[in-house]
């Protein structure tokens, strides 16, 4: 709290500096335009004044190329092989944690390869895998803090995994069963948490990201120490919603974290014909914003880094824009075969040799925190946790019906409750011809 | 960084002559094209005071500020009063942190407005004109709309707000005037609003800010400087879903929301004087979800329904009225349902006179019906 005053006023004399600053140019120029008139030499010294720049003249006639700069670097603690890059960087994290990591990243693994399974066995309707991005998920979210708010696109499971969503509320999820914390209403792998602050999961791309930033604001507001950690693709990242987004943070102050999962690929749409600048994290210097490029295969980097972004954004109140350079391994979905348009090849380098999880495997066994036996034991123990969970899920039933109808508005309008008592009668003079005995009792009574 | 401060004090003043002067053109440029009618004073709600569209609205922005400590006012050129002054005074006495502008775009305003109501906070936003909603179109029907649907409840953006200004101002040409109601009317999940003058302004906006869902509150901006009223000083609402017979008759329903409201109001006494029948007038007030019984229950009494809005006819919300009266009042209608409105095309600047839904094509429309 007390931190969070001091901000505050910290904020409003920068700005009246900013103020005093600017009649101080204003005069600067005055005064040199006098001198020039009274005949002394002119030089070129002088700065300009057009709102909101202070910089100098040149007469030098450069057009600016993005290529002369150069690419900003990815920063990176473990290399490939799971080995540090160098002793200034030894990650200086527990044997708890990085094993609590480890198999987190392992479960998400496990359960992403039975739900893939589950649908093309047309047992869901729709999956979406997480693999290759497994360390950009858990060491991002566990530099967080339990309080700090959540907005994803809807390849983020890990983080939700890591903050304590249980395996079966996200196959309940999947499933759309009477466990499902939607009700039934939107696709598999739109996660929410209330309890955990996760918000729910929408489709449309890049919606999340303004949002977040109003939540955000939120928080400054209420002084509350917390953040908010909005997540986004790099083809989403060309949305109109994300310029937005990002430039409001920028502009309004705001606490927030956006963590780009640069994977490589929008569907079928590889990063060059996505942009032609340096990636996305070159924008936020652009738009006046702290950010860093991570290699997010690197559980480390990812944690380091997203760890440094809270620490910056709860004591200033700056917006920090983290690009985590990932590759995704999986398909986009299961709507989708990506060897349509891209190598095996390609897809075998980073699932055989360049992996977040083999990668971190390796660095724990280097550590001797971990050996064949106990890596074993720990993959069997996964899957025996995925496949009970996955049988209850599976036998679930789908929720009321009438749940279609809750939910639209606070208080169901007239209107719609006709229409849900419509449904019912219908369901009573039609019913044969629906899926009734999937679905519990059509029940109004509750609403 | 915000040294740009004083010099945008400049720019700003140059922003109002342009955008203000919208108002009083009006005025200057075309003859208006009905007389303002004053809702009846209310009666209990206290001391009163002098107050047109505009300072309604900000009065009750002030009062909603004032009175919850987690509200915020935002938008483009909110924070030296508005291009319209609805926000005059409010960044002074509230501060920047609750009363500012933000950059100019309209997806970034709306979304920005669910997180923060979908954080705790009470957001009001501005559109600067109804015509630029459209970039936030996905932000409000995607995400606004289907916040608590979507989540099972978990999460909502009740306390959202967007104030827009709408309608036809006399010399708005395609983009300064248009009425997409109807476009939102087909979003459920929202509420959609319509004030037709001072009073009913401040009790519907208060209703918007404190409605537990999502809220689009379009403002008629040819009154925001012409309508006066006696508007209460205090805090009052005005129940959101709830039609209000202005003009009780037995012949014909009229039915209209926001500046149309008058033109009817203008129509029922031309009717009555030249072709002696006696109309009913309705405010419908709230667009989604529209309150059904008082349109029926009036209809079901004459028998006959014209209904006028200023949008484009094709699938303008008549279009729902007309098929839900004719659903429900079916025995009791007596003519067709017929509709006068905004013709199918932009809305065109030297031509407003010949496209609006004027009181003489009402009138015609009801000599029809009457005659039929």
């Amino acid at each position: 709290m007390f931190i969070h005053k001091k901000l505050f006023i910290d904020n409003a004399s920068i700005s009246l500096t900013m103020q005093a600053q600017y009649i101080a140019f204003r005069r600067l120029c005055l005064s040199l335009s006098r001198l020039s008139a009274l005949g002394t030499r002119k030089v070129s010294v002088e700065k300009m004044v057009f709102p909101g720049h202070i910089t100098n003249f040149t007469n030098k006639l450069e057009l600016k190329k993005p290529e002369e700069n150069q690419a900003i670097p990815i920063y990176r603690v473990l290399d490939k092989e799971g080995v540090p890059v160098s002793e200034d960087v030894e990650p200086q994290l527990e044997k708890d944690y990085v094993l609590k990591a480890f198999r987190t990243m392992v479960l998400l693994n496990t359960m992403d390869r039975i739900m893939y399974e589950s649908q093309r066995q047309g047992r869901i309707s729709f999956y979406m895998t997480n693999y290759g991005e497994e360390a950009c998920h858990i060491g991002s979210a566990s530099a967080l803090d339990k309080g700090d708010l959540i907005y994803g696109q809807y390849r983020e499971a890990g983080v939700l995994l890591w903050r304590g969503l249980t395996l079966e509320e996200m196959m309940d999820q999947c499933y759309s069963n009477v466990g499902d914390c939607n009700k039934g209403r939107q696709m598999p792998v739109h996660y929410g948490s209330r309890e955990l602050n996760f918000s729910t999961i929408s489709s449309p791309l890049a919606t999340q990201v303004p949002i977040a930033v109003g939540s955000a604001y939120s928080f400054k507001l209420a002084r509350n120490g917390q953040v908010v950690a909005c997540y986004f693709g790099e083809g989403a990242a060309s949305e109109g919603d994300t310029f937005s987004g990002l430039n409001f943070a920028a502009t309004l102050d705001c606490p927030i974290i956006f963590i780009c999962r640069n994977n490589g690929y929008a569907i079928s749409t590889p990063v060059h014909e996505q942009y032609r600048g340096d990636g996305v994290v070159a924008r936020a210097s652009a738009l006046g914003m702290v950010g860093i490029r991570v290699d997010g295969n690197d559980l480390f980097a990812m944690y380091n880094a997203t760890k440094a972004a809270r620490q910056l954004c709860v004591s200033e109140n700056r917006p920090v824009l983290i690009e985590a350079m990932t590759y995704r391994v999986g398909h986009h979905s299961t709507s989708d075969d990506s060897s349509a348009y891209r190598s095996i090849d390609e897809v075998s380098y980073w699932d055989k040799k360049d992996n977040p999880i083999l990668r971190l495997r390796n660095y724990l066994f280097r550590q001797g925190w971990l050996n064949e036996e106990s890596e074993k034991q720990m993959r069997t123990d996964c899957r025996k946790q995925v496949m009970g969970v996955f049988a209850q899920s599976e036998a679930k039933k789908k929720p009321n019906p009438a749940l279609m109808f809750l939910d639209v508005y606070q208080q169901m309008p007239t209107r719609l409750k006709q229409q849900m008592n419509a449904t019912k009668e219908h369901l009573a003079r039609h019913g044969s011809n629906y899926p009734l005995s999937a679905y519990e009792k059509f029940d109004v009574s509750a609403f | 960084m915000s040294i740009s401060r004083p010099v945008n004090v400049v720019q700003r003043a140059l922003k109002i002559c342009g955008a203000v002067q919208a108002a009083f053109c009006a005025r200057r440029m075309s003859s208006q094209h009905f007389t303002y009618h004053p809702t009846e004073p209310m009666k209990d709600a206290g001391a009163t005071e002098k107050m047109n569209l505009f300072q309604a609205v900000g009065n009750a922005m002030a009062l909603t500020l004032e009175n919850k400590p987690n509200s915020c006012v935002f938008g483009e050129d909110v924070g030296f009063g508005g291009v319209f002054r609805c926000s005059v005074g409010l960044r002074d006495k509230f501060g920047p942190s609750r009363v500012f502008n933000t950059p100019l775009s309209e997806q970034g305003i709306a979304g920005f407005a669910i997180g923060l109501a979908s954080a705790g906070t009470i957001a009001i936003a501005e559109i600067q004109f109804a015509d630029y909603i459209f970039p936030a179109f996905d932000q409000i029907v995607n995400e606004a709309a289907k916040f608590r649907y979507r989540s099972g409840s978990m999460f909502d953006c009740g306390r959202l707000t967007i104030r827009t200004p709408v309608g036809a101002v006399g010399h708005g040409g395609l983009y300064h005037s248009q009425s997409p109601e109807a476009f939102f009317a087909h979003a459920p999940g929202l509420k959609v609003v319509f004030p037709r003058g001072p009073i009913q302004a401040k009790g519907l906006l208060l209703s918007c800010v404190e409605e537990p869902d999502p809220c689009l509150f379009f403002e008629p901006k040819i009154l925001y400087r012409l309508a006066q009223e006696d508007v209460p000083v205090g805090h009052y609402t005005i129940p959101l879903s709830k039609a209000e017979v202005l003009r009780e008759g037995k012949d014909i329903t009229l039915i209209a929301w926001g500046t149309q409201v008058h033109v009817l109001l203008d129509t029922a006494a031309l009717a009555a004087e030249k072709l002696g029948v006696s109309c009913e007038v309705i405010d419908l007030r709230t667009i989604l979800p529209w309150d059904e019984e008082t349109v029926f229950d009036s209809v079901k009494k004459t028998g006959r329904c014209v209904i006028a809005h200023e949008a484009p006819l094709s699938s303008g919300f008549g279009a729902e009225l007309a098929a839900s009266i004719q659903e429900n009042c079916f025995l009791n209608l007596e003519a067709p349902i017929t509709r006068v409105a905004g013709h199918d095309t932009p809305f065109p600047h030297i031509y407003e006179s010949f496209y609006l839904p004027d009181r003489f094509r009402c009138l015609d429309a009801i000599e029809k019906v009457i005659n039929f």
